[in-house]
């Protein structure tokens, strides 16, 4: 080691086309230990889609993904899940297991992934759902909780695998507008734990209050990027102009 | 009415045809729900010719009239040197035939899955196949059992058809006992009592099935 570590998450110049068109181009973000980055851009820019390659839920045509220094080989199919287990995902529409108590959701991937036995698992994923506020719904399905508790689960699920790093798809995006507070709230003290994070938004404020650094996103290319300050105190930037027109709608 | 003709000829030959068709319609219908699972899954995630295979399987089964196929199971397969008895003939055409259907149920219900809970298992490190084991199957199955149900209640009067290929069970000892007393009426009236009773218990117990793996969210639930 000489002393520098390298990215926690290195994506190289990852290119998708779905249906001949082009949906992400030459896409590359290299995020720290300890960094939260935040995707922004007009939906259709690729944001999703690019959380999505990075795990390879949507396998990418071109470019290369790096989890601390190790590149990922995508044909590799034992590899591919050991990496998944190192990267947490939270999706925009939550993805709970529709069958499984809220205990159960965060204890299964510990059981049948991590091979922990029943009871060790169970205990985990407590100390999980009371991490995020949760710890008397364990025995709650999905279907008997909130958008904003169910999405809370999801982040109890993807922390109890103690990921590398996670990728949060427009986490609040589904939520009514007085449920958006509850999960944000999760999110900044991940942030403020260490937490290094990728994360696709339209929640400015909350962007520019804890972004380490903005991507801004438009027709699959990361246009801009740079710390909140930076780029919207320049009044050239198109992040600036996107930013304004989502305050005026607001 | 004569009562030494029921307790004496026509129930105790009853019972024992009824012995014999639990024995063919309770395996069947375990094993028959089981492959109906796995062709099922094989139908929907597996490589695109097993898929294929597991089609031709299911049309050739769902194509072909059940008392065909055990015609052809008893008679014609011992020109291959497979030999059946009249009783292990009946199960395995049964057995074939119900798996066949029952993919057909769990097949609908794998389909209705999200994809986005596949997405998140898989995101969480789960194979295919574990991901099939433990978040798709166990959500599916309960989607069809109603109609896994309903093939087990077919299930129990097809098993009337076993006396074709001279196993013995209740339709089978009903035929014997009619045409040696020429009572057709009572005879089949005793019968289809007996087949009755077998749906009722089948169905109640399907019931509670439902309600015992019943989820709240699910429908029924």
């Amino acid at each position: 080691m000489n002393g520098i570590e390298p990215p926690v998450l290195q994506v190289e110049g990852v290119c998708k086309r779905l249906g001949g068109k082009a949906v992400l181009e030459d896409c590359s973000i290299s995020v720290r230990r300890g960094e939260l980055k935040v995707l922004i851009g007009p939906s259709g820019a690729g944001k999703s889609t690019l959380l999505h390659c990075i795990n390879c839920l949507v396998v990418p045509d071109k470019g290369d993904i790096l989890l601390e220094g190790e590149r990922l080989d995508t044909r590799d199919k034992a590899a591919l899940c050991a990496f998944r287990t190192r990267v947490g995902m939270i999706f925009q529409d939550f993805n709970l297991f529709d069958h499984l108590s809220a205990l159960d959701n965060v204890a299964i991937a510990l059981r049948k992934v991590r091979g922990m036995s029943r009871d060790d698992a169970a205990a985990r994923a407590r100390e999980e759902l009371e991490k995020v506020g949760l710890g008397g719904r364990g025995g709650h399905y999905p279907a008997e909780l909130s958008g904003g508790q169910k999405q809370r689960v999801a982040i109890a699920r993807a922390l109890a695998m103690d990921p590398r790093v996670i990728l949060l798809d427009e986490p609040t995006s589904a939520l009514d507008p007085e449920l958006v507070g509850e999960v944000l709230s999760v999110i900044r003290a991940l942030a403020k734990d260490g937490m290094t994070m990728v994360m696709a938004t339209h929640q400015m404020d909350f962007a520019r209050a804890l972004a380490t650094e903005l991507l801004f996103m438009e027709h699959g290319r990361i246009i801009e990027q740079g710390t909140p300050e930076e780029l919207l105190a320049d009044e050239t930037t198109r992040t600036r102009d996107f930013c304004q027109r989502l305050g005026e709608l607001g | 009415m004569d009562v030494p003709f029921f307790t004496q000829t026509l129930l105790p030959a009853l019972n024992k045809g009824l012995a014999v068709s639990l024995a063919l319609i309770v395996p069947a219908a375990l094993f028959g729900f089981l492959g109906g699972v796995l062709l099922g899954c094989l139908r929907v995630f597996a490589h695109p010719w097993l898929r294929r295979l597991g089609d031709w399987y299911t049309s050739l089964l769902r194509g072909v009239p059940l008392a065909i196929q055990l015609m052809l199971i008893y008679y014609a397969l011992p020109y291959l040197g497979i030999f059946f008895s009249p009783y292990g003939a009946a199960l395995t055409g049964f057995i074939l035939c119900t798996t066949a259907y029952q993919s057909e149920y769990i097949r609908g219900a794998l389909l209705s899955i999200r994809l986005g809970q596949i997405r998140a298992a898989q995101a969480l490190g789960f194979t295919t196949w574990q991901t099939v084991l433990w978040i798709v199957v166990p959500q599916a199955a309960r989607r069809a059992l109603p109609g896994c149900g309903n093939e087990i209640v077919y299930l129990i009067k097809y098993s009337s058809l076993a006396y074709l290929v001279t196993c013995m069970e209740l339709m089978g000892q009903g035929k014997v006992v009619a045409s040696d007393t020429f009572r057709y009426t009572e005879v089949f009236m005793a019968v289809g009592a007996y087949y009755l009773v077998m749906v009722t218990v089948a169905s109640r117990l399907l019931h509670w099935l439902e309600r015992r793996y019943a989820v709240p969210g699910f429908a029924g639930a």
